[in-house]
């Protein structure tokens, strides 16, 4: 009997899962010679859909499986062979993949990609809620906060305040009624962690959440997810359901008199709602603007009572350190910053997905030995860490050992652990304005330096981009930010400035190049860019005149074609449909 | 008078009457039914919560997921997530509009496609990516989102 056990979180699913996950259905249903499982996506997001094979304890997994190669995968099962050349991962010796794994250590994610995220029966026998168990049966509330501070953890939303202390706050605030968070409101374009985990392991989540409930004493708390993740939202309703059924969560659990319940509320998309004090507004119902703190959360949180709130991530830590001890998580990573991370490595890397990693670990030995190296062989020029709160380290910086005050001293954040990597091929510039008009459109309004400021900032990088920016304009950027940081109350105002600030620091050359010599080096912003066909290359196909919106590329069948500079508005089709690359950027 | 049928509205106040701090989620319930926000219905969910429709107006205009004006049948969302963003989710955008004939943020007049830009989809790791409706369609380029967008006129047309 074999095991296929196919990865079906979203991104597989928008890889090609279901298709392939319907094809199995129909060659297989009725054999007992294969059973079919779910499970979340192991991180290879690069190579999905991804199917293991299990067959006598030992794991085989297939990569890139459409639903085209399942007749002759199953063909090849049934003989009681395997196609070597899908094989992404071998149980019996190292494969062209295995580096994407080899300097992993998986702790939070440990079961994402190998039980099934809706059945609470797999998470029970991967050793689930036992820490739970432990917790209610032969721990007090203070041996608990005793061992998550022993561990160092850090709250992984972002911060990096420690979870233990902001627990300790929270069960020492006085008042009976007590709130927990979960923020999964994962709002940093450019980062998916959250998503795959409550997608890949809900239960693991819900038990870190719990037993935090039991330390600080809640009773009721609420898992604020993005709306924008329905199948995340799904399976996390059914394992409260399920863990509700079980005993796990909701009224007298595991028989003891701690009860809470737990809710599940969408958030409406509202990056600021990633700031604490705008987050319990819009659980509360109302608009998410941040308020001045103190008092903190751990004080006066929802409806004003004691609340605390951590990130999917930060909690799905907790089962592992409560079970192995807060020893066993803290003799990871580097003295200040403990444990492993998950990060998202998107962007112009050759394996896109996500990984966790002990801190410590190196932007280049992510890139390189994790990531596979820049698309087309090409460099890494920077990685942008942090999302619009964060900012760009350029690739002479990538020997430093990720924790939260090296990257800091970068000038960038970690963050929730989006890193999105960029190669020549992209102009700071232009990222600076991306990320400003994220904040622009983003930002609350109740602060004028972050309104108006971040506002004036956009404008100012939308001339230089266009190629009417000024020698003036780098100082006043400068100013800009410096005020921005003064005056914003929130975390979204006081970080805004950053990826301008990361840029201008490791970039300036571009920003210039921009003003003074009106070109974009990385051959990106439109204004300073013309296309061109090159003559050797160009057959004549007339692909290109077709795609043109605007007529500006034209030329008879089998004669080289021409570009109208007048005309042209640099939408970049006519090189996008070109098959011969006879079409360059100037 | 058209008599219009709110009692989908009265459905959802029911289910959340006397639970404090529902507001929103009744906002997106309501929403659910037709995809956007009806004025009648805005004020309707007022008066029964007790509060201002400019307050429900602010809470709704605040968050990205409300909508004041009907959606059409195929939502088009272009992600520009950072990772989307350095792999020309800007492309993307001008050639859907090309295809459709529509700017993003507005509906066609037949009200068969309605294109937005969303700030993340969570599947950095096949930008650049589009979806349309539930379905995601990733590793796009201005030339496969084209066809894509074709491929959806032409069901449309049959």
């Amino acid at each position: 009997m074999k095991i296929l056990r196919i990865g079906y979180n979203s991104c597989g699913i928008a890889a090609g899962a279901e298709e392939t996950l319907n094809k199995l259905h129909e060659l297989l249903d009725g054999n007992s010679d294969f059973e079919i499982r779910k499970t979340g996506c192991n991180g290879m997001c690069y190579l999905e859909p991804i199917i293991d094979v299990i067959e006598e304890e030992k794991v085989y997994t297939y990569g890139n499986l459409t639903a085209d190669k399942v007749q002759k995968f199953i063909d090849a099962l049934a003989k009681g062979t395997h196609i070597e050349d899908w094989i992404i991962l071998h149980p019996d010796h190292p494969t062209t993949q295995s580096s994407y794994q080899d300097k992993q250590v998986k702790l939070a994610t440990k079961n994402i990609g190998v039980i099934d995220p809706e059945n609470v029966d797999d998470y029970v026998a991967a050793g689930g809620y036992r820490a739970l168990e432990k917790v209610l049966k032969t721990m007090d509330r203070q041996d608990v906060i005793d061992q998550v501070r022993a561990s160092g953890l850090r709250g992984r939303g972002g911060a990096g305040f420690s979870c233990g202390m902001k627990w300790q706050f929270a069960k020492d605030a006085p008042g009976e009624e007590k709130y927990m968070i979960c923020n999964g409101d994962e709002g940093d374009p450019g980062a998916f962690m959250d998503r795959s985990t409550l997608e890949g392991d809900p239960h693991g989540v819900i038990e870190g959440m719990t037993i935090g409930a039991y330390a600080v004493g809640a009773q009721v708390g609420f898992f604020y997810v993005r709306a924008e993740y329905p199948l995340a939202v799904k399976r996390l309703r059914l394992a409260i359901n399920q863990a509700e059924a079980r005993g796990y969560s909701g009224k007298n659990i595991l028989g003891t008199d701690f009860s809470f319940t737990l809710h599940v509320i969408e958030g409406a998309g509202a990056f600021v709602c990633g700031e604490e004090t705008a987050l319990i507004a819009s659980i509360e119902g109302k608009r998410g603007m941040p308020r001045t703190r103190p008092p903190f959360p751990a004080t006066q949180g929802i409806w004003g009572k004691p609340t605390n709130n951590n990130n999917v991530e930060t909690y799905a830590n907790i089962p592992y350190i409560i079970r192995e001890g807060g020893a066993a998580f803290s003799k990871y990573g580097t003295d200040m910053s403990k444990g492993t991370k998950v990060f998202a490595l998107a962007g112009k890397i050759n394996r896109g997905g996500m990984i966790e990693v002990p801190m410590g670990i190196t932007i280049n030995e992510i890139v390189n030995d994790i990531g596979g190296g820049i698309i087309n062989n090409g460099k890494c020029k920077a990685v942008q860490m942090g999302g619009p709160s964060g900012g760009c380290i350029p690739s002479h910086l990538h020997d430093t050992p990720i924790d939260y005050e090296n990257i800091t001293a970068t000038g960038a954040i970690v963050g929730s652990g989006g890193m999105v990597f960029m190669d020549q091929g992209t102009c700071m510039v232009d990222i600076a304005r991306y990320f400003l008009s994220f904040t622009v459109e983003e930002s609350c309004g109740k602060c004028t330096f972050c309104r108006v400021g971040t506002k004036r900032m956009l404008e100012i990088l939308e001339r230089i981009t266009a190629g009417e920016g000024t020698e003036e304009d780098i100082p006043l950027l400068q100013k800009l930010c410096d005020a921005i940081i003064k005056g914003s109350l929130c975390g979204l105002g006081q970080t805004a400035p950053n990826p301008v600030l990361t840029t201008l620091r490791y970039f300036r050359d571009e920003y210039e190049a921009h003003i003074r010599e009106k070109k974009c080096p990385a051959k990106k912003c439109k204004a300073l860019i013309t296309y061109r066909v090159v003559a050797d290359k160009c057959t004549g196909c007339t692909l290109c005149a077709k795609t043109c919106p605007v007529g500006a590329a034209t030329g008879e069948r089998k004669q080289v074609h021409q570009i109208d500079d007048e005309l042209c508005t640099r939408c970049g089709f006519c090189k996008d449909a070109c098959k011969f690359d006879a079409i360059i950027v100037e | 008078m058209e008599q219009l049928d709110f009692s989908y509205v009265d459905e959802v106040l029911e289910r959340y009457r006397g639970h404090k701090g529902t507001l929103i989620t009744v906002l997106q319930q309501v929403q659910a039914h037709k995809g956007y926000l009806e004025k009648e219905a805005l004020e309707r969910v007022a008066r029964s919560m007790g509060v201002s429709t400019a307050s429900i107006y602010g809470i709704v205009t605040f968050y990205a997921q409300f909508r004041l004006t009907p959606v059409g049948k195929n939502l088009v969302r272009v992600c520009h997530g950072t990772a989307c963003h350095v792999q020309n989710a800007d492309g993307l955008t001008e050639a859907i509009e090309g295809a459709l004939n529509v700017k993003s943020g507005e509906t066609t007049p037949d009200m068969l496609f309605t294109v937005e830009s969303v700030a993340c989809l969570g599947c950095c790791s096949l930008a650049p990516v589009i979806m349309v409706g539930e379905k995601v369609y990733g590793k796009l380029s201005t030339d496969k989102v084209r066809k894509v967008m074709k491929e959806y006129k032409k069901k449309e047309a049959e």
